[in-house]
């Protein structure tokens, strides 16, 4: 069985669920309704082979409509088969079934992904943070979250203040160029920003 | 037979005997018999166990006996990024450490956040503890460690703990 089989097996058995299908360098990627992701996921398990998740990730597509979208990596060990599954979650409240009983590892890509995008997930056995403390009111890798931080502050646990950017190094400058024009190495608070001429030296 | 008197000249111990002030004798043996606690957290914390090891060999200066107990600790070696999560638990263990006690701040992250300037980075841990000496570096070489030791060593030989302890004193009489 090959990628292409795969896709005219899951298009059979869901068909208008799948709604995009794109080829790239031999990776496929299959578009899927939010509601068919968990039985696409079954039959992908069951019957198709892929026995391991490799990871979920989350896109913030923002000022976007929907807004967030999910990627499943899925892999047949036994197949060496590598598949791509995407699907999208609403703006206010996202939320989609987590896969935890299909893979357990699911279970804490699917707290990564709660705890920095704020994707919710159904039926999760424990959908706590992982990375950030319970009790942190933001989901800092939205892209509406700003880079230095915001304040918060959990008696005893920890506390966050923003960080003090000021324009230095290390922050991108709105200016079209290479990364070299965009963030040179030396840059203070104040200073105007990189000409998009200037090329910094070697 | 002759009385030994407990006063006598001794020729054993001629040459043996030093005369100085306490505070003095205090601080010489504090700043060479530093034990650190070692608060690995990031990659400065493997220059900390380089300059630890045979090459570099912090036990030229006393300092080889890292403590993971805080309460046997004198300095606290803070090597490498703070994060928030982490910001509490660092001082909490500062605060464990018996006085008298110094922190080296390691490396840029320690001293100021460094390249971190972002939500989840304490911006220096001189925002929650005290901090001594400051190591640039990213991460800073051994002997750039050693040299912060150094500097503390000469810090803490500036010290007049002992003075200021009998002038509290007869302050409060």
């Amino acid at each position: 069985m090959n990628l292409d089989q795969v896709a005219a097996a899951i298009s059979e058995r869901f068909g208008p669920d799948v709604t995009g299908r794109v080829e790239f360098r031999g990776e496929l990627s299959l578009s899927l309704q939010p509601a068919a992701l968990h039985p696409v996921c079954e039959f992908c398990r069951d019957e198709l082979g892929f026995d391991l998740l490799l990871d979920i990730s989350s896109v913030d597509h923002f000022e976007h409509e929907p807004r967030n979208e999910l990627v499943y990596e899925l892999y047949s060990l036994a197949r060496g088969l590598h598949l791509r599954l995407k699907t999208t979650a609403g703006d206010d409240e996202p939320s989609v079934r987590s896969v935890c009983d299909l893979w357990p590892t699911a279970n804490w890509h699917e707290r990564e992904v709660w705890d920095m995008m704020g994707i919710r997930f159904q039926d999760h056995p424990d959908l706590r943070r992982i990375i950030m403390w319970d009790g942190y009111p933001f989901h800092p890798l939205r892209k509406d979250f700003p880079l230095e931080g915001k304040f918060s502050d959990v008696p005893d646990v920890a506390f966050t203040a923003p960080a003090p950017l000021s324009g230095g190094p290390f922050v991108t400058a709105p200016v079209n160029g290479t990364t070299e024009v965009r963030e040179p190495r030396a840059r203070r608070a104040g200073d105007p920003l990189p000409d998009a001429a200037f090329t910094a030296e070697p | 037979m002759t009385d030994h008197s407990p006063y006598a000249y001794d020729s054993k111990i001629e040459g043996n005997i030093i005369f100085t002030q306490l505070d003095t004798a205090i601080n010489w043996m504090r700043s060479n018999s530093l034990w650190p606690m070692p608060m690995g957290l990031a990659c400065c914390a493997i220059e900390l166990m380089a300059a630890g090891a045979a090459r570099f060999d912090i036990a030229r200066f006393g300092a080889e006996v890292m403590r993971f107990s805080p309460r046997q600790a004198d300095v606290m070696i803070v090597a490498g990024t703070v994060t928030y999560k982490m910001a509490l638990a660092v001082k909490r263990i500062y605060d464990q450490m018996a006085d008298p006690k110094w922190v080296i701040a390691m490396g840029a992250c320690a001293s100021s956040g460094g390249m971190y300037r972002s939500y989840a980075v304490l911006q220096g841990i001189d925002q929650l503890i005290p901090v001594d000496v400051y190591i640039s570096g990213c991460p800073p070489r051994p002997e750039a460690l050693l040299d912060g030791l150094m500097r503390l060593q000469k810090k803490i030989m500036g010290e007049a703990s002992f003075l200021e302890q009998k002038r509290e004193l007869l302050a409060s009489i």
